[in-house]
């Protein structure tokens, strides 16, 4: 089982038999209780954030968010997460088709490897490539003669945001091609399907909602990711910022309302990807419910 | 007999797993590799002192027992918020299971500036707190109720499909035996639950040591204090200290594999006894 976050069907709960649930008033205090929890850590925050961005008045919000800083630090955020996740969909397909399709012995190890970064702190993800390629690191030198830069620069961001999202298309697709088997493909094959035929028209149709799904959610972290680039990129206004760097340099100078106003961006990006999550649970759904 | 032929009936392994295999290489295990080589440069002597170091020694408590009561009360509110969102039904109820996901979704610079925000003693929630004398902002509270918001996902999301597929049998078994809903809770559902409460608990726990956008913010960065390990690193990051900063972070890296071979077995030992319908 390599995700932990999979694509979880939101079944309608019919009213269980009364002689194994809890009584009426008990089901009560506990939604309650879940209730005033779930308001007071995620809601709250969510709200606040757009709150404190209007607290100056919407005509501040809008200019804070059209400022010539904030455009190119949305614009780095864009290219580095187009080039973030079409290369981990790639890597997140060949990975999950090697392991789904096939029998080899250290299949687990595998997968476990696949998980090592969603276990490694995001500093640590950014300092590994500093190490590698930073002025003082491994590459550092035969870099510097050949005028290249990888730290403090975009490609650097890039290579962070990569190792981050790695995992998320795998694990995804990983569990849910593993629970399609091989029938289909097989099947096939024996009919003299090449492989390239074999994958387009009877793998892709079967994991589309699973695959939209982790490329949404690589997309999300890839825009958000913040511990890992802030060790990379030396923060250099207007060019190696990226939005959530961004949010970070304008609270450290005070400008909240600002700082508020570029993070609801963050925010509405967050609750988009949320919403195609809904959708994509209610397609997969509806197209299970067709098949029992 | 299942020769290399029958196991090789569908094309293209050797192209997806040496993809794979070249891909995790580049982009995972050698810069990873490289943290530990980097230490290498130092004697033992010097790494020793480097690690033992209080404020370092500091940090890894900070991080360490801050992450702990975070997953415990994700463990303990997680687990109740799974357990109503899969057995009663309300109103609403999709639009709270969405909620589950914010934390998963959201920035953690952007949960960080929020959560500072409200808790600070101007905010909306503290401003109720600071009469009482309860203050969240800048210390381990803070750090700890930050971590509580990362890691609700993990434990909600780990527990909730093995909550909808556990069976009605035994529960009615307990209750044909004459035992009361608490009792059949405590003594029935839960030793049920326990493994993938676990789970969900590590990986919630192993999240929380290494996060570092939403604690940074409200924990004040005090040495000693509130000083929390990855914090730590990028300090000595900005002091051209890497030596010190590769060390700390192979310590955490040791820990992290740790932490993550055991959440694997934990889940392989899980869907091996899951008996397949």
């Amino acid at each position: 089982m390599a995700g932990a976050i999979t694509v979880y069907g939101n079944k309608e709960t019919a009213q269980r038999p009364k002689h194994i649930t809890e009584p009426k008033y008990v089901q009560w205090i506990l939604i309650a209780i879940a209730l005033l929890f779930l308001g007071l850590v995620v809601l709250l925050p969510l709200v606040s954030v757009f709150v404190e961005g209007f607290r100056k008045g919407a005509d501040l919000y809008f200019k804070g968010l059209t400022e010539p800083d904030t455009l190119s630090a949305l614009k780095l955020t864009l290219i580095v997460a187009a080039i973030a996740v079409p290369l981990n969909t790639v890597f997140g397909v060949a990975a999950a088709w090697a392991i789904s399709k096939f029998q080899f012995k250290g299949k687990n190890f595998l997968i476990t490897l696949i998980d090592l970064p969603f276990a490694v702190s995001p500093v640590i993800a950014g300092l590994i490539y500093v190490l590698m390629f930073g002025a003082q690191g491994y590459f550092g030198p035969w870099l510097d003669d050949r005028g290249i830069q990888i730290v403090f620069a975009v490609p650097g961001i890039v290579l962070a945001t990569i190792f981050v999202t790695v995992p998320f298309v795998a694990r995804e697709l990983i569990p849910l091609m593993q629970a399609q088997g091989v029938q289909q493909e097989e099947a096939a094959a024996s009919l003299g399907a090449k492989g390239g035929s074999i994958f387009w028209r009877v793998t892709l149709p079967n994991i589309k909602w699973g695959l939209i799904y982790g490329i949404i959610l690589c997309n999300a972290r890839a825009m958000g990711e913040f511990g890992a680039v802030s060790v990379v990129s030396g923060h250099i206004r207007g060019q190696t910022n990226t939005l959530p760097l961004h949010v970070e340099i304008l609270y450290n100078e005070y400008q909240f309302s600002a700082s508020f106003a570029v993070a609801s961006l963050l925010v509405m990006l967050a609750v988009i990807t949320l919403i195609v999550k809904g959708i994509v649970e209610w397609k997969s759904g509806a197209s299970h419910a067709g098949n029992h | 007999m299942k020769g290399s032929k029958a196991r090789r009936a569908l094309p293209g392994f050797g192209l997806s797993l040496g993809f794979t295999l070249f891909y995790i290489s580049l982009i995972v295990l050698i810069p990873l590799a490289a943290v530990f080589f980097k230490t290498f440069e130092l004697s033992w002597a010097e790494l020793w002192s480097t690690i033992t170091n209080p404020r370092v020694l500091a940090s890894y408590r900070i991080s360490f027992t801050t992450a702990l009561w975070a997953g415990l009360i994700n463990a303990v509110f997680g687990l109740l918020v799974a357990w109503v969102l899969v057995r009663y039904p309300f109103p609403g109820k999709r639009f709270i299971d969405s909620l589950v996901d914010i934390p998963f979704a959201l920035p953690t610079a952007v949960a960080g500036i929020a959560l500072t925000t409200i808790y600070a003693k101007t905010g909306w929630v503290g401003s109720l707190l600071e009469p009482l004398g309860i203050k969240v902002a800048y210390t381990q509270l803070g750090i700890i109720i930050a971590l509580v918001f990362i890691g609700l996902p993990f434990v909600v999301r780990t527990v909730q499909p093995v909550l909808q597929d556990l069976e009605k049998e035994t529960e009615e078994a307990a209750v044909m035996l004459g035992a009361y809903r608490r009792r059949t809770f405590f003594k029935v559902v839960l030793p049920e639950l326990m493994p993938t409460l676990l789970t969900g608990f590590a990986l919630a726990f192993a999240r929380g040591i290494g996060e570092y956008g939403s604690v940074v913010f409200i924990s004040g960065n005090m040495p000693m204090r509130t000083e929390i390990a990855p914090l730590l690193i990028m300090t000595k990051l900005e002091q051209y200290d890497y030596a010190g900063a590769t060390a700390i972070a192979a310590v955490m890296l040791t820990v992290s594999f740790i932490l993550l071979l055991i959440i694997n077995l934990l889940q392989w030992r899980m869907s091996r006894r899951a008996i397949p319908d």
